[in-house]
């Protein structure tokens, strides 16, 4: 085996076993042992074949639906969980993040709960004692520190808890997602703490939802779907990949329950969308149709990636256009141009038709139409507004 | 050697976290693990002596009966204790991957440290009561050990076992509470018929209680060897059956503790 592989999982799996009436008691045991209903288990394979390879320094994305196994794959590799079949050889100091201040306690001051979580991150009390200050300082705590955590709002207890987490000292470290929640000031500093890092040449296993952060952190990443490795390879077909599993899944959504994304009284209703796509122009066609007499309709429009994100949108009313009064039966046609400066991927469009109070909602159309992007190259972002580089 | 390590800072920690979670917000502090027993022992020590006239015909009674008392109060604390230990530490069982056998040992140090303060009540008893000390008390090390390894083997057992079966602790509520009675802890062992003494040392808690008094305190103290009639191998039984159990169930606690992860 090559030298710089750190992690290693050979042909991984993991069932649990759930008992349908766990038999909590002695007597449960004896009850189940003659009732033959309760005595099923349910085996669930929450990993299946998994193999793959990290290397030293690698930042190495698991991406997945909820329920994939992500989780419980993290777990095996922190060694809390066994794997049921398979091998898994890890080489160097790993340390954990399945959660942000593990063994806090609420009943302790904040600064025993900083020897605690030390200990836990395997510090000693004399190694704790020495970056006291800088985690205390870090965390802008200073003035909390002799009381018990339960005073703490949620706010400080994370600040404190990520401020004892970056000084882990780890060869390996396993981050689960639960790292990058918080306000955006929390982020911030995660996605800093990222950088330095892969500035450090740390191997980071990294589990997450948010495709954007996995494109931008890590070298290499691995869907699993199903509970399998369905793919390893290169960060963004992977996370195009995830992020087309939505797709699918939305796409027959849509055909079972279009009402729940479909919604308003039908006054005005939308009665065909169109997406034109050209190079540098895209044209959105809205054809609205009039059931009822109605004023001063409003027309919108909004644009959101495979994610779901908000990209872009707009409604006559904000570009200041006062559309007709329109009589029963009439069909108008409302154009929105605007300039092509998606990047590559696949939109949804959603349409609302409104009445002038902005509010009361005659046609909603989440989805009503999809924009396909392609300029054939690839971007870690939403908008592409094409470059211009200049050396001086 | 840093797999050690990580244990050992993990389970200062734990010990000192326990410590100050058990005793805060009381205003005796920790002085109550030292009272309490010793409270017990006064109570004890007046129905036995002063009603029952039990311990008439033992020299320096008190001492023999604190000594007891003491020791059978670290059993329970390090057994009680650990019942539900495993179950207790599921938060970080769920989250980090260390050895587990760290929280059964965070139990017996609390123990340990109770045991050894509560012994200077012992000495200054054993001063005032001008018992005489020889080299035998050296013996005391080894019994000392075998009473930590007996109240291992039961905190493995039960740890594990509670993991599976809540019934554990209050079967073992009772369970204590009938030991205590079975054990000579208040009685001496002269009080009762012989062939029943004969059955009852043969339980290693009971070995060490009597042979520890009879090192330290006096030798007119019943022990396994003075009852089965100086037959040194008549030892061979308690310690043979530690052993043994201490064994199997630090087998057991091992193979288990594996899926502790999953079960808590």
């Amino acid at each position: 085996m090559e030298d710089d592989v750190v992690i290693k999982v050979e042909n991984v799996y993991k069932d649990f076993i759930l008992p349908h009436q766990r038999a909590g008691t002695v007597k449960g045991v004896f009850t189940s042992m003659f009732s033959k209903a309760t005595r099923k288990n349910e085996t669930l394979h929450a990993l299946k074949d998994i193999s793959f390879e990290i290397k030293k320094g690698e930042f190495f994305g698991i991406v997945g639906r909820n329920g994939s196994g992500k989780s419980t794959l993290l777990k095996i590799l922190a060694g809390i969980y066994q794997p049921t079949k398979g091998k898994i050889s890890t080489y160097g100091k790993l340390v954990p993040f399945i959660e942000l201040g593990v063994g806090f306690n609420p009943e302790l001051s904040g600064r025993d709960n900083v020897y605690l979580n030390g200990a836990v991150l395997g510090f000693s009390k004399k190694e704790v004692g020495a970056m006291y200050e800088d985690i205390v300082s870090f965390a802008e705590l200073s003035r909390f520190m002799d009381q018990k955590l339960k005073n703490y709002s949620s706010g400080m207890q994370v600040r404190l808890a990520f401020s004892m987490a970056v000084r882990a000292n780890a060869d390996i470290l396993l981050i689960d997602e639960v790292l990058a929640v918080g306000d955006a000031n929390f982020q911030r500093k995660c996605f800093k703490y990222f950088k330095t890092l892969k500035r450090n040449k740390k191997t980071v296993v990294f589990v997450s939802h948010d495709m954007s952060a996995v494109r931008e952190y890590c070298d290499r990443a691995m869907l699993i779907e199903d509970n399998m490795a369905i793919e390893i390879g290169p960060t963004d077909k992977i996370a195009q990949k995830y992020l087309r599993l939505f797709m699918e899944d939305n796409v027959s959504e849509n055909d079972k329950d279009q009402a729940k994304d479909r919604w308003g009284d039908q006054a005005i209703s939308v009665d065909n969308v169109e997406a034109q796509v050209a190079d540098n122009l895209i044209n959105i066609k809205v054809k609205v149709k009039c059931n009822k007499d109605f004023q001063r309709p409003i027309v919108g429009f909004r644009i959101r990636d495979a994610a779901g994100l908000e990209v872009t949108g707009s409604n006559t009313k904000q570009e200041k256009l006062v559309l007709p009064d329109l009589t029963k039966g009439k069909i108008i046609t409302v154009n929105w141009q605007l300039p092509n400066i998606l990047s590559d991927g696949e939109y949804d469009v959603d349409i609302a038709l409104q009445y002038p109070d902005e509010v009361t909602v005659a046609d909603w159309w989440d989805g009503a139409t999809k924009l396909v992007i392609k300029k054939n190259r690839r971007l870690p972002y939403s908008i592409d507004p094409g470059f211009k580089v200049v050396v001086d | 050697m840093r797999r050690y390590r990580y244990s050992l800072i993990l389970l200062r920690e734990l010990v000192r976290t326990d410590f100050k979670i058990r005793y805060q917000n009381s205003f005796l502090g920790y002085v109550w693990s030292l009272l309490r027993p010793l409270l017990l022992f006064v109570i004890l020590y007046l129905v036995f002596t002063k009603f029952l006239k039990v311990g008439d015909n033992v020299p320096h009674y008190p001492v023999y009966l604190l000594l007891g008392l003491l020791f059978w109060n670290f059993f329970v604390e390090v057994t009680s204790g650990s019942v539900t230990a495993i179950v207790g530490k599921g938060d970080l069982i769920r989250k980090i991957n260390f050895p587990k056998y760290i929280i059964i040992l965070s139990s017996l140090c609390s123990g340990l440290i109770n045991l050894s303060l509560t012994s200077v009540v012992i000495v200054i008893f054993m001063i005032v009561g001008h018992v005489p000390v020889s080299w035998q008390a050296l013996l005391l090390i080894p019994l000392v050990l075998e009473l930590i390894v007996i109240a291992l083997t039961m905190a493995f057992f039960l740890s594990t076992a509670f993991v599976r079966f809540r019934d554990v602790s209050y079967i073992w509520e009772v369970t204590i509470q009938a030991a205590f009675y079975a054990t000579p802890i208040l009685y001496p062992l002269s009080r009762i018929p012989h062939s029943f003494a004969k059955f009852l040392i043969l339980n290693p808690f009971a070995q060490v209680i009597q042979d520890s008094r009879y090192v330290l305190i006096t030798h007119s103290t019943e022990t396994i060897s003075t009852i089965y009639g100086g037959d040194r191998w008549i030892w061979a039984i308690p310690i043979g059956l530690t052993c043994v159990l201490a064994v199997i169930t630090s087998t057991y606690f091992r193979r288990r503790s594996k899926s502790f992860a999953e079960e808590v």
